[in-house]
């Protein structure tokens, strides 16, 4: 743990979100909100809307109503905009471009942060090599933070499943993000990628990047999250420490169901 | 799946029967093949062309083929990686040839009597060569080539080149003035696809490829002669004469569009069917700007100006076109283009006033530059070539340009955000890649390059007309661009040779033209979906999804790197 006292800054606060589907309500009316120096878990049954909520967040998504802030601007619009202010994601089912090396595919990462056209990458003027070179240079330090700097010429596809996930979450640091949001970043391990993974989340928080987690985990939820928040069909039911909310009745009649009386 | 069977047991059997006696049954097959092919194969000689199939006979044309490869897989013997693949090729294909000889010829003559001992000697040698490879023991991975000598490396990459271009001249000369053509089409054909099988077998392409990216400078420079060679080497073969240059003319515009049209589908995978359109905007600009004698305006512009108003003009077109459909994805995108292509065909054939409707713009006068006139034909280094030889010149500097357009931006942020957009468009966008304004560029950068080609092919052609810009011609380009290999420059090109050259060839065979020319099509897909000049991602994408097929992937790492990460 880091010892310095850093003013706490509230990073992304969302309030009332809602999100409908024609009848359905997938997200309904929730209040969620990270600061600085955290780690938010998201729990929650299956189709309890923990990752429409992620896509309403990332705007994948346009949510019904409610309000998004990220460090106090209201976010909005497409996806890409919504990276480029900050947030960068992963996503549950592995999203990577397979036919891409992996270096490619952390490269696509540093694109919203570049600005080189088509002219100067023609005629490689001075900014593209500029940057070109100082994306080649992140690009490989962000494959070096998640332990991939060997394989970068490999083929995305090619890659076993662990280092896949790992590849995906360093194409997502390479956007420079404020805040990172890992749906699932442990789905389909075993015990010693989970501890791996477990690992590479505690050094990005350390290396001061606040992170959302959605997981089904449970011991990589309270080993590793400051505080969480437990979605059930759509509603916010219960948020705080992890032992808190390990001890909720409520959470547990979620998960188990009530005890016949 | 019955067939397949069959032949399993019966490569089983003739391993089973064969085993310890291979060497010397591919032996006893090579020299029955060789002394087969020196000797004739008909009683009547030297004189074929009194036959009247249009298929397959002939004597003196065919042999050389069966010597040929009967010499290949005698290499193909001492060569050890590869080699059973390599020897079932090429004595595949000598079957094919004697075969074929002697089916037409017993068609023909309704007997016997017209064969002489050679093409028995040589039938019988190249089954006998097939059954002795059958039997070899299935090929170890190809290996490696290792690294040569500088001055070594570097022969083999400019022979290479020599070698293609010598190989095209004589394709675009064998049979046209001697009387067994067709006989020797096919046969060259034949000999062709087994040659060209059991040279890749023995990863020699493979390995000349890797020396490509080795040196990539003398690639590019003798590709570049070689490709300037080619008008004064086939007019001196053809005796002055401007059909292939002319043909070679109308390959070098289509190749420059199908470049540009790579950017859209290959890189950036947006499939456009009407593409077209944009060659063919440029195409009327030009038609317009430049002084046509039946036309609807008077202006005249010098061309180097014309030719960038109509990649201009063009590109905004694709602009306008783009941003309102390019939100579309996959079918839905294909079937507006394809709309698109369909409502440019019919300005241009109802807006007289501006089109000249059905007819055209007609009488574009040929090119002036300064004071050379690309209307007449010149004499250089003691060559006379024919003026389409001056179109043909500007084409390559053109293409050199499209190359480099295509290339630079394939290796920018730019060529791997079309490559993320293609691969999985969501993830793409959720990465911070605008995607809509990235495939606006895209398509704006396509038909700018289509603009400035159909600026010159309104020149080679003289004329524009609504007819030449049908959707046939947009499905064409994306054949070309399909068949030569998706996201390749290489494979532009060579697509664009084949689709263009290749009917022009099979006029000999008349009336079944179109229909060689479909069977040829399906056959290299069937046998080569990843195109003549695969990208080497691609290549990875269809090996892996069709376990069956035979190519060996080539692998760019070391493959002690994979296996270390597998085994972690």
């Amino acid at each position: 743990m880091t010892t310095t006292a850093v003013a706490v800054e509230r990073v992304l606060d969302a309030k009332q979100v809602v999100k409908q589907f024609g009848g359905l309500t997938a997200v309904n009316k929730v209040d969620f909100h990270i600061d600085s120096g955290e780690i938010v878990g998201l729990i929650g049954p299956n189709g309890a809307g923990k990752t429409t909520f992620f896509n309403c967040l990332t705007g994948l998504e346009e949510p019904t109503s409610g309000e998004i802030r990220y460090r106090g601007e209201i976010l909005s619009g497409k996806p890409d905009a919504v990276v480029k202010t900050g947030l960068a994601r992963t996503f549950q089912n592995i999203r990577l471009f397979q036919n891409m090396t992996a270096l490619e595919n952390v490269l696509v990462g540093r694109h919203c942060r570049t600005s080189t056209g088509p002219i100067s990458a023609i005629f490689r003027g001075p900014k593209y090599k500029r940057e070109e070179k100082e994306s080649t240079a992140a690009a490989r330090g962000w494959l070096d933070f998640v332990g991939l700097s060997r394989i970068e010429g490999e083929l995305a596809k090619n890659l076993p499943y662990g280092d896949q996930r790992r590849l995906e979450i360093a194409r997502a640091l390479a956007t420079d993000p404020g805040l990172l949001l890992l749906d699932e970043p442990t789905a389909g391990m075993n015990p010693i990628e989970t501890a791996q993974a477990m690992a590479l989340v505690n050094s990005i928080r350390d290396a001061g990047l606040p992170v959302i987690v959605i997981e089904h985990d449970m011991k990589f939820i309270f080993n590793l999250c400051d505080r969480v928040a437990v979605l059930v069909q759509g509603q916010l039911l219960v948020e705080g420490s992890p032992a808190e909310v390990q001890s909720d009745h409520r959470v547990i009649e979620a998960y188990l169901g009530a005890p016949v009386e | 799946m019955s067939l397949r069977t069959t032949t399993d047991r019966l490569v089983a059997e003739v391993q089973t029967r064969l085993t310890g006696r291979t060497r010397p049954t591919l032996l006893a097959g090579a020299v029955l093949v060789i002394v087969g092919s020196l000797l004739p194969w008909l009683t009547f000689g030297g004189y074929p062309g009194q036959l009247k199939s249009p298929f397959f006979f002939g004597d003196s044309g065919v042999r050389i083929f069966t010597l040929l490869l009967s010499v290949a897989f005698l290499l193909a013997l001492f060569a050890l990686p590869g080699r059973r693949k390599a020897g079932i090729a090429a004595s595949l294909g000598m079957v094919a040839i004697t075969a074929g000889t002697f089916l037409s010829v017993l068609n023909e003559r309704g007997g016997l009597g017209a064969f002489a001992v050679g093409i028995f000697l040589t039938g019988i040698g190249s089954v006998v060569a097939l059954l002795g490879f059958l039997a070899l023991p299935p090929d170890v991975e190809p290996g490696r080539w290792r690294r040569k000598p500088q001055w070594v490396e570097l022969l083999i990459v400019s022979g290479a080149q020599l070698a293609l271009l010598l190989v095209v001249v004589y394709a675009l000369d064998v049979g046209t003035d001697d009387g067994a053509r067709s006989s020797r089409i096919i046969g060259f054909f034949l000999f062709i696809i087994a040659a060209s099988a059991a040279v890749h077998a023995l990863g020699v392409f493979a390995g000349i490829s890797t020396l490509y990216r080795r040196h990539r400078g003398v690639t590019i420079a003798a590709g570049s002669l070689a490709a300037a060679a080619f008008p004064f080497l086939i007019s001196e073969v053809q005796d002055g004469s401007a059909y292939w240059i002319r043909v070679a003319a109308s390959i070098g515009v289509f190749a420059a569009a199908a470049i540009g049209l790579n950017i859209v589908v290959g890189q950036a995978g947006l499939l456009d069917l009407g593409y077209v359109a944009f060659f063919g905007i440029g195409a009327y600009v030009a038609a317009l700007l430049g002084n046509a004698n039946l036309t609807t305006s008077n202006i005249d512009l010098p061309f180097y100006i014309v030719i960038v108003l109509s990649a201009v003009v063009a590109a905004i077109l694709g602009i306008i076109i783009g941003a309102p459909t390019l939100r579309l994805r996959g079918d839905y995108l294909a079937i507006v283009t394809l709309g698109f292509g369909e409502i440019f065909r019919l300005v241009a054939q109802n807006y007289d006033k501006l089109t000249r409707g059905p007819n055209g713009i007609s009488g574009v006068p040929n090119l002036k530059v300064g004071s050379y006139d690309f209307g007449d034909s010149h004499t250089v280094l003691g060559v006379d070539l024919p003026y389409f030889a001056n179109y043909y010149f500007i084409e390559l500097l053109l293409i050199a340009f499209v190359i480099i357009v295509f290339t630079r931006l394939a290796t920018s942020r730019i060529g791997r955000a079309w490559v993320a957009i293609r691969e999985d468009e969501t993830a793409a966008q959720a990465m911070g890649v605008n995607t809509i304004s990235m495939k606006l560029l895209a398509f704006a950068i396509g038909a700018f390059l289509a603009g400035g080609a159909g600026a010159i092919n309104a020149h080679v052609a003289t004329q524009v007309s609504p007819d030449s810009y049908t959707f046939l011609e947009s499905v064409t380009l994306l054949a070309a661009v399909v068949l030569g290999g998706m996201g390749t420059v290489a494979g532009a090109i060579l697509g664009s040779a084949v689709l263009i050259a290749l009917p022009e060839k099979l006029r000999t065979f008349q009336d079944k033209r179109l229909l060689f020319y479909g069977i040829a099509l399906i056959l290299m897909m069937r046998f080569r979906p990843t195109g003549i000049v695969p990208n080497s991602r691609r290549k990875l994408e269809f090996d892996d999804a069709d376990p069956t097929s035979g190519d060996a992937v080539t692998q760019e790492q070391p493959p002690s790197t994979g296996k270390a990460v597998m085994a972690q």
